[in-house]
């Protein structure tokens, strides 16, 4: 019987969870890396045994780590990330020029079909992969030295790349998102790129569809449908239908349409799934209900599923790349909270139970379908 | 051989326990000490100097002899009790919350 990894990177460390196919019941390893930041792992869709992950600490700087049996075993890589050339200033909060700065590593997105080919999603905000398995990491640099470069100013978190998604119907098209510069994309494999942020609508920004300076928390593509791409922003759920050209908000009915998650159900490229959040000065579920809204009609109209979720009393956020779905014939839909909590839903979002209730704050979430 | 200490964090990245030892060669010096550290333990570099601009990481500190070094320059010859493997050389993780 097919079965299913679930990867949970958190505030102290990583953890490793797999189950059958019936996702009741939980075998878990952790912490991995314990004490240190874990902000995400992600394993190869070509080789699922092979996994990266990012493991950082305000003492001692960034380390990548690699398993090659699963995440039963680690070994550390190389953690070199040096910006090209001699980076320039980008904005600081304040509006005065800051020096670009590396601090950590927040996403790790492998390659579609090499084990060895990754890329890795900086703070502050930069783009690099490695072809050799982590022995080597190499900037991207035609997007840090964008001209909008200068203007990129960060979010509350710093300015991190944080989104990272490769099209599998155009190997040379990646699409990233950066807290707060906005959405860009490359058609030629990452030596250009265009911000795609037309349709986006910030009120904090002095013109509120500026061409760059918007907060994207996050963004999901289903791969049958490589145009289309789905965001949660600072506030606003939005859709794009013509790879990131344009945006129209599909908030709908959500009762807050801020929040950081949004994922794709494996089989329907128009059900998606969002964690509204409350305000981006409280970072809490409105009501002290958490909910998962789910939209069947790709965006709009939202129906709240909240079986199996704490409905009183629950003041937890979810992270932006805390949310994933495994491929299994019943969709499972996954997310971690900071309170701890890892969430399981077998049957596409209808009800959901706990992994685990009490692990540190979860950073990400990233589920393997295992043969 | 010098005695080389490390915060329990770095101790399991190098898959040591306690303390350590490394050869360094004439003069002794912080830059020498650590050059030495991170050749036999790949997997600490970065984590106690910048890889890039090659300072301490700035909540790393040494100590050495019950003195902080940590401001002393890295090139600067180090007690003879340390290079007599009298005594350790301490780099310490900021004692922060979290």
């Amino acid at each position: 019987m097919s079965g299913v990894r679930v990867l949970v990177g958190t505030h102290k460390g990583a953890f490793v969870m797999t189950s059958d196919g019936k996702r009741k019941k939980w075998d878990i390893s952790g912490p991995h890396f314990a004490g240190w930041e874990v902000y995400h792992l992600k394993g190869s869709p070509a080789d699922p045994n092979r996994i990266y992950a990012s493991q950082s600490s305000g003492w001692f700087g960034q380390v990548i780590q690699r398993s090659n049996d699963g995440g039963e075993t680690w070994e550390p890589v190389d953690n070199s990330f040096a910006y090209k050339g001699t980076p320039g200033p980008h904005t600081w909060y304040d509006g005065t020029p800051h020096p670009w700065e590396f601090k950590r590593v927040w996403h790790l997105e492998p390659s579609l079909n090499d084990p060895d080919t990754v890329y890795a999603g900086a703070e502050d905000a930069a783009l690099f992969h490695t072809t050799d398995g982590g022995k080597s990491w190499d900037e991207i640099a035609g997007l840090r030295q964008h001209e909008t470069a200068p203007r990129w100013q960060p979010g509350a978190g710093g300015l991190c790349l944080h989104t990272i998604i490769l099209d599998p119907s155009d190997p040379a098209r990646i699409y990233i998102a950066i807290s707060a510069a906005g959405a860009f994309r490359t058609d030629d494999g990452g030596k250009s790129w265009k911000p795609i942020n037309k349709g986006l609508a910030s009120g904090f920004l002095p013109d509120p569809t500026a061409e760059i300076g918007h907060c994207v928390h996050h963004m999901a593509m289903h791969p049958s449908k490589p145009g289309v791409l789905f965001m949660q922003k600072h506030w606003d759920v939005m859709r794009s239908d013509d790879a990131g050209e344009t945006w129209r908000e599909v908030s709908g009915n959500l009762p807050s349409d801020f929040g950081f998650v949004v994922d794709i159900h494996a089989h329907e490229p128009d059900t998606i799934y969002v964690v509204p959040i409350k305000s981006d000065s409280e970072h809490i579920p409105p009501d002290g209900k958490l909910r998962v809204y789910r939209s069947r009609s790709g965006g709009n109209e939202w129906e709240a599923r909240t079986k199996g979720l704490p409905q009183e009393n629950c003041y937890v956020n979810v992270l932006r790349d805390a949310m994933s779905v495994d491929s299994l014939d019943e969709c499972g839909v996954y997310f971690g909270t900071t309170g701890g909590q890892v969430y399981v839903s077998a049957d596409a979002g209808d009800s959901w139970e706990p992994i685990v209730e009490n692990l540190p704050a979860v950073f990400s979430v990233e589920v393997q379908t295992l043969p | 051989m010098i005695r080389v200490i490390l915060p329990a964090h770095l101790s399991t990245l190098a898959r040591e326990k306690g303390e350590l030892e490394v050869e360094v060669g004439e003069p002794v010096t912080q830059r020498a000490i650590l050059d030495a550290l991170e050749e036999r333990y790949p997997t600490l570099r970065g984590t106690i100097r910048d890889r890039v601009t090659w300072r301490r990481r700035p909540y790393v500190r040494f100590f050495a002899c019950g003195r902080d070094l940590s401001l002393e320059s890295p090139d600067a010859p180090l007690p003879e009790a340390i290079t007599t493997g009298a005594e350790p050389f301490l780099v310490i993780g900021a004692i922060a919350g979290g």
